[in-house]
């Protein structure tokens, strides 16, 4: 119950977040729909059961597999959350009007061969 | 036998490891990542030999039993796929020499990366090291869309990545409540739970939306357009062929193992591949880039390969599964036709002018092979491929999906003549340095892949076996949970 109630929370706000303009705002989101996500996981083992899984497996042993996947997402949204703070950095000089930044028309004529530069500094 | 099935997980990881500690070596890049692309495709070459009589080669890494080890699995399916992939891998690498992409910092690290998660998405047995695999796919994506790209790429880059860590999250959240529901999340050991009970169904429903979200299958599909045409045409050549597929083939194995072909979501999955067939035809009429216009080609194509596992009759299955294998191919040819062009002129957009087919005609050939065969012209793959999936609708009556089909496959042709047209016919610039910058490398892996395609078409009976002992495992995968659960 308490843990619907966490879930609950924090996806309203993750949602919330993520419907905002503003990159950060969409970052923060993500950062609380991934711990929601990783409630509804540790839920899926059942909550109640609450030894550690080292020695003697009885009735009260936790269930490992939940915590080890928790752990392997956690490690990744915490990757995918640094890369996008990344593109937030390289976007940080441009104007503000470019939230969703659906531009993809933008591809014009000779910028084939040059890589180097980020659309920040161009700006 | 089984302790292949690492190579295209664990090869180019390794590969890539050493690869990302030696930067700033592009010869000695493009000589690891050949070499391990070469081997990956003798590897799976290998596992479609073995499983091609229906055999099945499963591996539980580390030796533990069945529901708590890493298992990897190939059936005919997943061979066939490791080993297209591994082969549009290697086109695209030669392909990036031409265009240069290559030579970019941690490029073809990158790369290799890429191909190992999607190698083992096609081979993992187990829902929660798909989502991992997955994302070992899509983590080097973020870096090639952005690092590759044309101007435009950063927003197109967070459309990128906000949509596919949403679905990501989705996923992980349909994973958990799987767990909660049945305890288990190994494939084997869910087959056809969601067919016995609701509540897994519906714990299976959001990670087959999750899967439908990475897949971009319409109405799922809109990040798609607005972010493949802003990076590289060898880079979308490479996730054309990669990511959106694996995300198909998921829904695949999961709705045959899972729900076990239930047929109470057939109208659904139905309803989801005519609507994406359509919306995506119809978004390629407006645009004017070659790109754009073959990425909205690609959700329409998805829904040719959905509609098929749709109708789930064994006919059906084994027109979705070659259609699936020689459009990989095809698309892969158009997007690297897109590569070429835009080496040579700068831009692929249909504005400028024409006359290629003069200046270039090896590529002229490539673009116009691949081209009638996405629209499904003989002697093609593609005829073939279209022509078994509409005998299947017509022998199951499904007669408003065999006419949409049709209709469909008329616009995709229109649209490629007007590619064509704008492209390769006319004349050509009158100061034209434009063929010069167009390399063997470049006109090379498209011609191949085309050619290959036309192989598919003409020689077709061995892929086509393949395809029904595919089938016939999709539709009665008893012999695939025995090996996977070794119950």
């Amino acid at each position: 119950m308490s843990a619907a109630f966490v879930v609950g929370v924090l996806v309203a706000a993750g949602v919330f977040l993520l419907l905002r303009p503003g990159l950060l705002r969409v970052v923060l989101g993500f950062v609380l729909l991934g711990h929601a996500v990783n409630v509804v996981l540790l839920a899926a083992g059942g909550l109640a059961r609450r030894t550690a899984a080292l020695e003697e497996v009885g009735p009260d042993t936790a269930d490992p597999l939940p915590q080890a996947f928790v752990l392997t997402a956690i490690v990744i949204s915490f990757g995918i959350t640094i890369h996008l703070l990344g593109l937030l950095r390289r976007g940080a000089g441009g104007p503000a009007a470019d939230p969703t930044g659906g531009d993809a028309d933008a591809d014009s004529e000779g910028d084939g061969g040059e890589g180097g530069h980020g659309t920040g500094r161009r700006r | 036998m089984s302790g292949l099935l690492l190579i295209p997980v664990v090869g180019p990881l390794l590969v890539a490891g050493v690869l990302l500690a030696l930067p700033g070596r592009t010869r000695l890049h493009r000589v690891g990542a050949f070499t391990t692309m070469t081997v990956v495709l003798a590897t799976g070459l290998a596992l479609l030999a073995w499983t091609g009589g229906g055999a099945l080669a499963v591996l539980r890494v580390g030796g533990w039993p069945g529901s708590i080890a890493i298992s990897l699995a190939a059936d005919v399916l997943s061979a066939l796929l490791v080993t297209v992939t591994a082969l549009v891998v290697l086109c695209c690498l030669v392909a990036a020499v031409g265009s240069g992409d290559d030579s970019r910092p941690y490029f073809l690290p990158l790369v290799l990366v890429l191909a190992a998660g999607s190698g083992g998405a096609f081979l993992t047995t187990d829902l929660f090291n798909l989502f991992v695999l997955i994302e070992v796919m899509l983590v080097p994506s973020y870096v090639l869309l952005s690092l590759a790209g044309g101007a435009g790429r950063g927003g197109a880059g967070r459309v990128y990545v906000a949509t596919n860590l949403l679905g990501s999250t989705l996923l992980l959240a349909g994973v958990a409540l799987v767990y909660g529901t049945t305890g288990v999340v190994g494939l084997g050991d869910l087959a056809g739970a969601a067919r016995d009970q609701p509540t897994v169904a519906v714990a299976g429903g959001v990670v087959l939306l999750a899967l439908g979200v990475k897949s971009a299958l319409v109405p799922l599909h809109d990040w798609l357009p607005r972010t493949y045409p802003v990076a590289s045409p060898v880079v979308v050549a490479l996730f054309s062929g990669l990511l959106t597929k694996v995300g198909l083939y998921a829904v695949i194995r999961i709705y045959a193992v899972v729900y076990g072909g239930d047929p109470g979501y057939r109208w659904l999955l139905g309803a989801v591949a005519l609507v994406s067939m359509v919306v995506g035809v119809l978004g390629a009429v407006g645009e004017n880039s070659m790109r754009r216009i073959l990425t909205f080609h690609m959700v329409s194509q998805l829904g040719y390969v959905l509609l098929g596992l749709a109708l789930f009759t064994a006919a059906a299955l084994a027109a979705a599964v070659y259609y699936l294998a020689q459009y990989i191919v095809v698309k892969a040819a158009l997007f690297l036709c897109a590569a070429a062009v835009r080496a040579g002129r700068g831009t692929d957009r249909l504005d400028g002018s024409g006359g290629l087919a003069g200046q270039r005609p090896a590529l002229a050939l490539a673009f116009a092979g691949a081209a009638l065969s996405l629209a499904g012209l003989p002697p093609f793959s593609g005829f073939l491929a279209k022509f078994l999936l509409l005998r299947a609708t017509a022998e199951a009556g499904a007669w408003l999906a065999m006419t949409v089909a049709v209709l469909v496959s008329l616009v995709t042709l229109l649209s490629m003549l007007k590619v064509w047209s704008a492209l390769f016919t006319g004349d050509p610039p009158a100061s034209s340095s434009v063929a010069k910058r167009i390399g063997p490398t470049l006109v090379g892996p498209p011609l191949a892949l085309a050619g290959l395609s036309l192989a598919a078409g003409l020689a077709a009976a061995p892929l086509l076996m393949l395809a029904d002992t595919a089938a016939a495992g999709l539709r009665d995968p008893v012999d695939y949970v025995r090996a996977v659960t070794g119950r």
